[in-house]
């Protein structure tokens, strides 16, 4: 066993803030870079060229990159001949609280949704798994909710065409229009149960957007962008930069569909421990 | 490129069409749910409002923490759609220009052309950005919100698009 001290957490976590949030992702600005070079919009090409100075300025300054710093999402793998001193969810909620705090984020988790009250930085939302090996790896998700709010679920039949099921993530992001900052990635699961595909949609977010495309995602990456939402909204021809599709085994007599779209401001930072 | 300056009285932005390209220099106010929630209700139970509402500008806005030394953190637009079932009462009160990100519904675009009001949009996602334009921010009403409190920031050539102009024309429309 190999013992893992609750503040390594805490500390961990906490560098992943700052990194997730002042530094973004270099595929996200790869694929940014790209939109903008072939955007043929000369309005959306101006909204591209400012979010890519944004993600400069946000660097240069270490400032976050966008004001809505996210509901903390934690995934944990944990390995199975780690043993943790401590108490392995408050070393990450103090990681949250540490890291939040001291790079001036922005405090928007109410701890009541129906009441709301004063808003604070954490606690985050931790999906923990536990694998082989003697390590913890953490990855933080800060999702901001302007895209959260666009997230759809159906469970379909089993017997639903592929056609349906492409129309239903289609249209998920026509409805999202303009409001959740496009150009977008789109993080899609299919099977398991309801509350699993959403995880799977979410945990899609988090592949490079430089991986290789199965000709499911090629095709909703077309359809998609035919939408012409493009950069805000304002028209164009990059209205996703991927789009991402999770598989999971799933029931016979159903078929869930999540999607999860994130904001051209995806970010994520990973550590190991 | 043209700037224009708060207050916004009519006169400034009739002329004003959506996807037109504008600087903005003066005063605004940030608001968002919560702070249209408490404003909506003072205006319902005739009480007296912590902000001019008359040529205002609304900035759909909760910037993060002001790192030491900046005027403020990021400070990006937010969803306007959320605020739609606000915004009527608020531009009956006098409230002129608001600031945002997406779409608005149908009664929204109704009661900017029926009192002459503006949306604008700015660069959504661009927190860090925006900031730059921001010389000032103070804290002044409902503080207890945090970041979804009323902050008066002075702004100096902040970059707008025209979303909805004073006739109704959408920006959305025309694409």
């Amino acid at each position: 066993m190999r013992k893992i001290k609750a503040i390594a957490i805490s500390k961990a976590v906490e560098e992943l803030v700052k990194r997730a949030s002042f530094y973004l992702r270099a595929d996200v600005l790869s694929a940014l870079k790209k939109a903008y070079a072939s955007e043929k919009n000369k309005r959306a090409k101006t909204i591209l060229k400012a979010i890519l100075d944004n993600a400069a300025y946000a660097r240069k300054e270490k400032l976050a990159i966008c004001q809505d710093t996210g509901m903390p999402i934690v995934f944990a793998e944990v390995g199975q001949d780690v043993s943790i001193s401590g108490n392995f969810t408050s070393a990450i909620n103090k990681g949250i609280e540490a890291g939040y705090r001291s790079s001036c984020l922005r405090n928007s988790i109410v701890k009541d949704p129906l009441t709301r009250g004063k808003s604070g930085f954490s606690p985050g939302i931790i999906h923990t798994e536990i694998v082989r090996g003697n390590k913890i790896k953490l990855i933080l998700l800060p999702k901001g909710f302007g895209c959260e709010n666009k997230s759809q679920l159906k469970m379909f039949k089993p017997t639903a065409g592929i056609q349906e099921i492409k129309e239903f993530i289609v249209n998920a992001v026509k409805n999202a229009g303009p409001d959740a900052c496009p150009p977008y990635v789109v993080g899609v699961g299919i099977g398991g149960s309801a509350d699993y595909s959403g995880l799977l949609a979410k945990k899609a977010l988090l592949r490079k957007l430089s991986s290789k495309s199965s000709s499911l995602e090629k095709d909703l990456f077309k359809q998609i962008n035919k939408l012409k939402i493009g950069a805000m909204g304002l028209g164009g021809n990059n209205t996703v930069l991927a789009v991402h599709v999770e598989n999971s085994p799933t029931h016979i007599a159903g078929l869930p569909v999540s999607v999860n779209i994130s904001c051209h401001a995806l970010r994520s930072a990973t550590i190991t421990v | 490129m043209t700037t224009i300056n708060t207050p916004l009285s009519l006169d400034k932005i009739k002329s004003l069409k959506a996807g037109e390209e504008l600087l903005l220099t003066g005063t605004i106010y940030t608001a968002r749910d919560q702070a249209h929630q408490r404003l909506v209700a003072a205006i319902k139970a005739g009480k007296r409002l912590p902000l001019e509402l008359k040529n205002a500008v609304i900035y759909y806005c909760g910037p993060t923490k002001t790192p030491r030394g900046k005027v403020i953190g990021a400070c990006g637009p937010t969803t306007s759609s959320r605020m739609d079932s606000f915004t009527p009462a608020l531009l009956k009160a006098g409230l002129r220009g608001m600031i945002g990100k997406g779409n608005r519904a149908e009664e929204v675009k109704k009661a900017i052309k029926q009192h002459q009001g503006i949306y604008f949009l700015t660069y959504a996602g661009c927190g860090a950005l925006l900031a730059k334009y921001v010389k000032k921010a103070t804290p002044i009403a409902y503080r207890d919100l945090g970041p979804e409190a009323i902050f008066k920031l002075e702004v100096k050539d902040f970059p707008l698009i025209v979303g909805i102009d004073s006739k109704g024309g959408c920006i959305y429309g025309k694409i």
